[in-house]
């Protein structure tokens, strides 16, 4: 029997930290597999190198700190963020990619902060951000989709790990997003420059982009397998895809020659990793539900400024790394009320029913 | 828009797994064998400790005051069986420190016989100060946990224009089904005590509400209540901590108590089910609350179910009852599994706060390693009052107390629903528990430390009231002194000059 004094409650709800990370791993499988057939083996080398990398930093971190590794280790966060960062590159790009970014993400955007829980801004989405700054060639070099079995062999893909796609016109090309802001500066309007878009390619994948970027589908069905077990909640991800949506149809309305559909937007870049895995992710997105529809609405219209007017084609992690910074300040002003006061902390009045 | 967020009837809680069907379907055993001794602490209630009438020696008889309340809030007590008083002394608490109590033992003589009462003819005919003053001598408190003394809470009513009496059935906690079969199986006897409770407070209505895992016993109390329109009952959803009376008020009325206020601020009294059971039994049969239904639960217990236990009975008696496998036990805890007490051993009384025995197997709890918050916020949509307790722990962790305050500290509950969901099983409760207890230490070293002050102000203003008294008196006796002189010598130059 106990001695040790134990407060209530004497059971749990049995929901452990490991449990989540390897939902929230399941529920990226199925794009990651799609990707693997649709880019073939380097996509799968390029994967583990990340995943083991980030796994590799995680215990190097944890053992500076002084602390077992092995515990931390198995509770799947460092995996989930080498995945992650392994789905924001481009699916050939060489392994010392993978290895810089999960360094990135592992050290700059956890360890620092003092690790699980601390962190003020998405790992992943750092990584991802400061590759595309550090490395602008490497992480814009999108491969065309050649699936499983007819593109490189097993060996031959440890070349393509080891150093990039070849540098061959005929096997690469750009995003849809890279497109249009290309098609801009030769003053191309946006039906120019889609004639060969297709909506249902982009929305089940096949189309060229980062591991997180393809298959819109499979990441929704992700996503909405996440709502089901309870491991995100409904306000991030429908505010930031209601915000972008209502915006994009707006601006395309009023000038269709230069604003992208809803549609083209919904389906492009890394929009449905970013509204339910990236969003989504507990330490860097705000607490309570009206914090987290402002958090969803800002990344939204964030997306869309930097997509329509900004520098770069693509403003998922720009848009979630600013939010992020704002989260703390979401969270002091956004509170939920305390039961019998007002929400500024007074007590109710009392007034006779 | 904000409102789907401001004042939704139900805020957070959880839905833990029940436990509740193992003893829910067994009547009340009222056949636990007379103990040979009964521990009867004086302290059983919120307030002050009762004031022991008998002496070592004294013969009881079955319902005979013990011990008489002291002060406006307390409760007596009362012999739960006839016998002899061998001791009155300092014996363990059922509290999880286990420091002693004053306590009563009687040794009983195996007659249980009653003392002689008087039972109104008609007790609906007794008049509103009369029923309190009744259910006060009775030593009626509060039996869903709280155990304040409930003629204290009735008083309170009459004087402050009460148009609503809750009774709180929620029983929210799991495994616990006193309340549940005590309704099943003395609905008439509660729905008396409810119309007593109203007639004490002159209060027009009373709403029942029911958990609605309890069908049987939502049945029972709305056959009860068909003769009486002032009762209604109702069914609201299982969902810890449905029993908490101010999420109870709000489920049922959609009102909201005042902060820092009471539920009479609202015109509105509420009572456990099981009170009002207790009111009945003091009112129409003269019987003070000597005994009470416990549940007596969990993996260690081969024969879970209800028993109806004397007040006083040690709690090994009732496990040995109840054939616990007592090297199974790897949790002791009285009350519920969520907001009970784990106790260091067996040999404690069973008290009147006591609703369960919960014998728990190592299969029944765990006791996993604490990892780091991960800011998941599944403690925010969990908390019953709209607090956030993953901030005011860690606040607390690095003792800033009064920050956690300013979080809202002093409005939680306790109710464990936070600690319940945590995915990285950090003892949220535990966190502010502890920071309630060092507040409630500093107040009271700020309160000794200004005591300590005041005492000493009051010394140097006395001192130095007293050395200017001192001087004052010199000063009267050297200018009288002077005077003298100064007379003396005139007399001296008048007696020289003529």
């Amino acid at each position: 029997m106990s001695v040790k004094p134990i407060s209530g409650p004497h059971v749990g709800a049995g929901q452990r930290v490991d449990w989540i990370m390897r939902r929230v791993i399941i529920a990226l499988m199925p794009a990651s597999i799609l990707n693997i057939i649709l880019f073939g083996w380097p996509t799968l080398y390029l994967g583990l190198v990340t995943i083991a990398s980030a796994m590799l930093f995680e215990a190097w971190c944890l053992k500076l700190k002084g602390v077992k590794a092995l515990p931390f280790l198995r509770d799947g966060s460092a995996v989930l963020t080498g995945l992650l960062v392994a789905m924001s590159l481009p699916p050939w790009a060489p392994w010392w990619i993978g290895v810089v970014g999960s360094a990135i993400a592992i050290i700059l955007g956890k360890q620092v902060y003092g690790g699980l829980g601390q962190n003020l801004f998405n790992p992943a989405m750092l990584a991802r951000v400061a590759l595309l700054i550090s490395f602008p060639i490497e992480m814009t070099t999108w491969v065309n989709v050649t699936p499983l079995f007819t593109g490189p062999g097993i060996l031959e893909s440890f070349g393509i790990l080891a150093s990039g796609v070849p540098a061959t016109d005929s096997l690469t090309g750009a995003t849809t997003l890279g497109a249009i802001k290309t098609g801009f500066s030769l003053n191309q309007t946006v039906p120019q420059i889609l004639t060969d878009y297709s909506g249902f390619l982009a929305l089940i994948g096949w189309e060229r982009g980062s591991l997180g970027e393809t298959s819109s589908l499979l990441l929704l069905l992700g996503g909405f397998w996440l709502l089901r077990q309870g491991i995100i909640q409904w306000h991030i991800p429908a505010s930031l895809l209601l915000t972008l949506t209502i915006l994009a149809t707006i601006f395309h309305g009023y000038d269709p020659d230069h604003y992208l559909s809803a549609w083209v937007h919904l389906n492009s870049g890394a929009i449905m990793l970013v509204a339910f895995f990236i969003a989504t992710d507990y330490v860097t997105s705000p607490n309570t539900p009206l914090g987290q529809i402002v958090f969803g609405a800002g990344c939204g219209i964030l997306i869309f400024v930097i997509r329509s007017w900004g520098g770069y084609p693509e403003g998922t992690g720009f848009a979630i790394l600013l939010m992020n910074a704002f989260t703390p300040l979401i969270d002091h002003y956004i509170r939920p009320r305390i039961y019998g006061r007002y929400r500024n902390g007074k007590p109710i009045d009392i007034s006779q029913p | 828009m904000l409102a789907i967020f401001e004042n939704p009837r139900l805020r957070g809680g959880i839905h833990a797994e029940e436990h509740k069907a193992e003893t829910s379907d067994q009547p009340i055993a009222l056949n636990l064998p007379l103990p040979n001794k009964l521990y009867i602490p004086v302290q059983q209630h919120v307030g002050k400790p009762a004031e022991p009438v008998v002496k070592v020696g004294d013969k009881v008889l079955k319902g005979q005051l013990l011990a008489y309340s002291q002060g406006t809030i307390s409760a007596p007590i009362h012999a739960p069986s006839s016998g002899t008083v061998i001791d009155v002394m300092e014996c363990p608490a059922p509290h999880p420190s286990a420091l002693p109590i004053r306590t009563i033992i009687i040794e009983t003589d195996g007659l249980d016989q009653w003392r002689s009462t008087i039972i109104p003819d008609d007790p609906f005919a007794l008049n509103a100060e009369e029923i309190c003053l009744r259910v006060g001598a009775a030593g009626v408190v509060g039996m869903g946990g709280a155990v304040f003394p409930s003629a204290v809470k009735l008083n309170l009513g009459r004087t402050n224009k009460i148009h609503t009496l809750v009774i709180n059935a929620g029983e929210c906690e799991p495994y616990l089904t006193c309340d549940d079969l005590l309704m099943q199986e003395r609905a008439t006897h509660i729905v008396s005590g409810i119309r007593l409770m109203l007639r004490g407070m002159h209060a027009p209505k009373a709403m029942v509400g029911i958990e609605d895992n309890k069908p049987q016993a939502f049945q029972s109390m709305q056959d009860a209540c068909r003769d009486f329109p002032e009762i209604e009952v109702k069914q609201v959803p299982t969902r810890y901590p449905m029993g908490w009376d101010r999420q109870m008020l709000r489920y049922l009325t959609g009102w909201e108590i005042p902060a820092d206020g009471r539920a009479t601020d609202i015109g509105v009294v509420i009572h456990n089910v099981a009170t009002a059971y207790a009111v009945y039994r003091a009112v129409c049969l003269g019987q003070p609350l000597i005994s009470r239904v416990v549940t007596i639960a969990g993996g260690a217990v081969a024969k879970p179910q209800n028993v109806e236990v004397l007040i006083g009975t040690m709690l090994s008696e009732v496990l040995t009852f109840c054939e616990v496998d007592k090297t199974k036990i790897a949790r002791l805890i009285m009350g519920g599994p969520m907001m009970g007490d784990a106790l260091p051993l067996t040999d404690v009384p069973v008290v009147k706060a006591c609703s369960g025995i919960l014998a728990l197997s190592a299969a029944d709890i765990e006791e996993p390693e604490v990892q780091p918050c991960i800011r998941c916020s599944s403690c925010i949509t969990a908390c019953p009052v709209g607090l956030l307790p993953l901030e005011m722990a860690s606040r607390i962790r690095v003792n800033k107390l009064d920050e956690a305050v300013q979080l809202g500290l002093k409005d939680c509950i306790n109710c464990g629903s936070c600690s319940y969901v945590c995915p990285s099983n950090i003892p949220l409760v535990h966190y502010f528990k502890y920071a309630s207890g060092e507040l409630f230490k500093r107040q009271q070293m700020e309160h000794k430390s200004e005591q300590t002050k005041r005492l000493i102000n009051d010394r140097n203003d006395r001192m130095e009231r007293i050395r200017l008294e001192n001087e004052a008196e010199a000063r009267r006796v050297m200018e009288a002194r002077a005077e003298r002189a100064r007379k003396d010598a005139e007399q001296i130059a008048q007696g020289v000059q003529p």
